[in-house]
């Protein structure tokens, strides 16, 4: 597709699903906010791990704790934005100050760091009872609005945070900043060797990966109006987004979100039809999409495609 | 005192246990490079053939520790040979993300076709006393298991051929093939003996734990943090990793309450990764 009109079309798609509520019902608009979720969730984690290439498995940890703190706010009073708010700040700081730590890991051993703090954060938060609640969790303050009142008001949040973190994405790619994080992901001795300053780039792109994730956790505490540890802190989570963005295609501005699309509705499809066996089957997804379509539903290649499979194009996604 | 030595004596049992289910993890980390978020699961899986053997056969479970070993092996030899092995150069993030992709389909087959109901086989060993210390006879059992599971694969990386071959892919890919090895052949070998590995530590726990698949989590978590403590890539690594590890849980769950137990392990593994990344041991590659 050429440029004007592969935008055109991401525009589009994106006005589909920001207007669900003039057309749809209840169940619709439920799936787009989802989608909405997923795909913001998605484009944070391409910060770190589609520009910068850091295998970033950390994201449910910033949802989780954004959930914590946008519940304990919303408990102590504060309205829904100062919460969100609160929890947002709180999750930067909490990725400036962890990234700052464990950005001095590679490959691996970031990985399992990162997966770590996973891990911390929900054994914390089920014992921790005086604040978090324990593992009975935390009750969020209600909307007294009429539910599809409710149910457009969310959509239209995770819709504003959607759009937000792709014109960030899009502000990125076009910085400085997204320069030299690409570089990073490339060769980061060599970039530091030009003069980028390789600990900088990375916790900022770190830090913004958090920031977003934290904000959409607290929406998602008001919106489903309970938490406890291990719906906010989901292993689940922590992969799937990864793989959401590596299903359209990591470090570009449509993938996270065609990926995101693509997934939730597969995965509605699946828990309707198949309740048993839909953990299997989303299993087998990831598998198939690994082996033949390793840089993306985007990156597909139909010319070369048609012409010959090239082996171990996998390798050029993340180091 | 005798509390202590009591929690230190737990600490060592549970030690040994870790050592064991660390080691597969270990191996595959070491060896291909590769995360191997089904770790967890094979060990579930292991204790599962165990518990529905014994107790459809009646066989004493130790005795049916090698057919389970043997047929993990089988199941991890094909699953690298068929899957990973297609992609066992790429970045850590595809090789993580297929592993955990086929790890939920095989936790899924496991919840569905065992159910996620907690079970054990039971010894009625009964129990020893060492002056002030208990200790039921099949944790000891248990304990000596996996340390001549651990000591056997240390043998077989040192003395036998396979385990020579292992050792030179590891160490260069490209000269081990120039020499005669096939190296997709050592992969599928090394993942096979991982799952082995992860397999028979799952059939020594069923018999001193009740296993679930919900716990094939923790247990991965737990090879995690033994592989981080200890050093990637020598036995003894994951053995010291393992008895760190069992005893900090031991003294931490009884100190602080057994709910602090597993955090007391990851917080030690992200303050290790922060100072000392290599492990106490240092990092290398089982010559």
């Amino acid at each position: 597709m050429p440029p004007r009109l592969g935008t055109l079309a991401f525009a589009l798609a994106l006005l589909i699903l920001a207007a669900t509520p003039f057309y749809g019902g209840n169940y619709i608009v439920h799936t787009a906010t989802v989608v909405a979720m997923y795909a913001a969730l998605a484009y944070s984690w391409n910060f770190i791990g589609g520009f910068t290439g850091y295998p970033s498995l950390s994201t449910a940890a910033f949802f989780g704790i954004g959930c914590y703190v946008g519940a304990i706010a919303q408990r102590h009073g504060l309205s829904l934005v100062p919460a969100w708010t609160a929890a947002t700040v709180a999750v930067a700081l909490f990725g400036a100050v962890l990234g700052a730590i464990i950005l001095r890991l590679r490959g691996h051993y970031f990985a399992i760091g990162s997966f770590a703090v996973v891990e911390v954060c929900r054994l914390v938060s089920s014992s921790w009872d005086g604040v978090t609640g324990g593992g009975d969790g935390l009750n969020v303050p209600l909307l007294q609005w009429r539910p599809d009142t409710i149910a457009s008001f969310f959509h239209f949040v995770m819709m504003t945070i959607l759009l937000v973190v792709i014109a960030v994405t899009i502000l990125i790619q076009r910085s400085r900043l997204g320069f030299g994080l690409r570089y990073i992901q490339q060769n980061e001795d060599a970039a530091q060797m030009v003069g980028v300053d390789a600990t900088l780039y990375k916790v900022i792109a770190y830090t913004l990966s958090a920031l977003f994730c934290g904000t959409i956790g607290a929406v998602y505490a008001s919106w489903t109006g309970y938490i406890d540890p291990t719906e906010s802190f989901q292993v689940v989570m922590t992969v799937k987004v990864p793989v959401l963005a590596l299903l359209g295609g990591a470090g570009t501005i449509a993938g996270p979100f065609i990926g995101a699309a693509a997934f939730v509705i597969l995965e509605e499809i699946f828990w309707v039809n198949f309740t048993d066996w839909n953990q299997a089957i989303l299993g087998a997804v990831i598998v198939v999409l690994i082996f033949f379509l390793p840089n993306g539903l985007l990156r597909i290649d139909y010319h070369r495609f048609l012409r010959q499979s090239q082996l171990g194009t996998a390798g050029r996604l993340n180091a | 005192m005798a509390d202590f030595l009591q929690i230190f004596a737990n600490g060592l049992v549970l030690g040994a246990l870790y050592a064991c289910i660390a080691l597969g993890f270990s191996l595959v980390w070491g060896v291909l490079n590769v995360i191997n978020m089904l770790h967890g699961s094979l060990i579930i899986l292991g204790g599962y053939l165990t518990v529905s053997a014994w107790q459809q056969l009646g066989v004493n479970p130790i005795l049916l520790l090698p057919g389970v070993a043997v047929l993990l092996f089988a199941f991890g030899y094909v699953t690298q040979a068929v899957f990973i092995n297609k992609v066992v150069t790429a970045p850590v993030l595809t090789t993580l993300t297929l592993t955990f992709g086929l790890d939920m389909i095989l936790y899924n087959w496991m919840t569905v076709y065992f159910t996620a109901t907690p079970r054990r086989v039971t010894l009625n060993l009964g129990t020893v006393e060492f002056g002030p210390v208990f200790m039921p006879v099949d944790r000891l059992v248990g304990m000596g298991l996996a340390l001549l599971l651990t000591g056997l694969l240390y043998f077989v990386m040192r003395r036998s051929k396979i385990g020579r071959a292992i050792v030179a892919v590891r160490m260069d890919r490209d000269a081990a093939a120039l020499m005669g090895i096939r190296a997709n052949s050592i992969y599928s070998m090394t993942y096979g003996i991982g799952a082995l590995m992860a397999g028979a530590a799952g059939a020594i726990f069923a018999m001193i734990f009740p296993i679930t698949t919900n716990l094939a989590g923790t247990f991965l978590g737990r090879a995690f943090v033994v592989c981080v403590i200890g050093g990637l890539g020598s036995v003894p690594g994951a053995l010291l990793g393992g008895v760190v590890l069992g005893l900090v849980e031991s003294f931490a769950g009884n100190l602080l309450g057994p709910q602090q137990a597993l955090t007391a392990g990851f917080v030690l593994m992200l303050l290790l990764l922060v100072v000392k990344p290599t492990g106490l041991v240092g990092i290398s590659g089982y010559e």
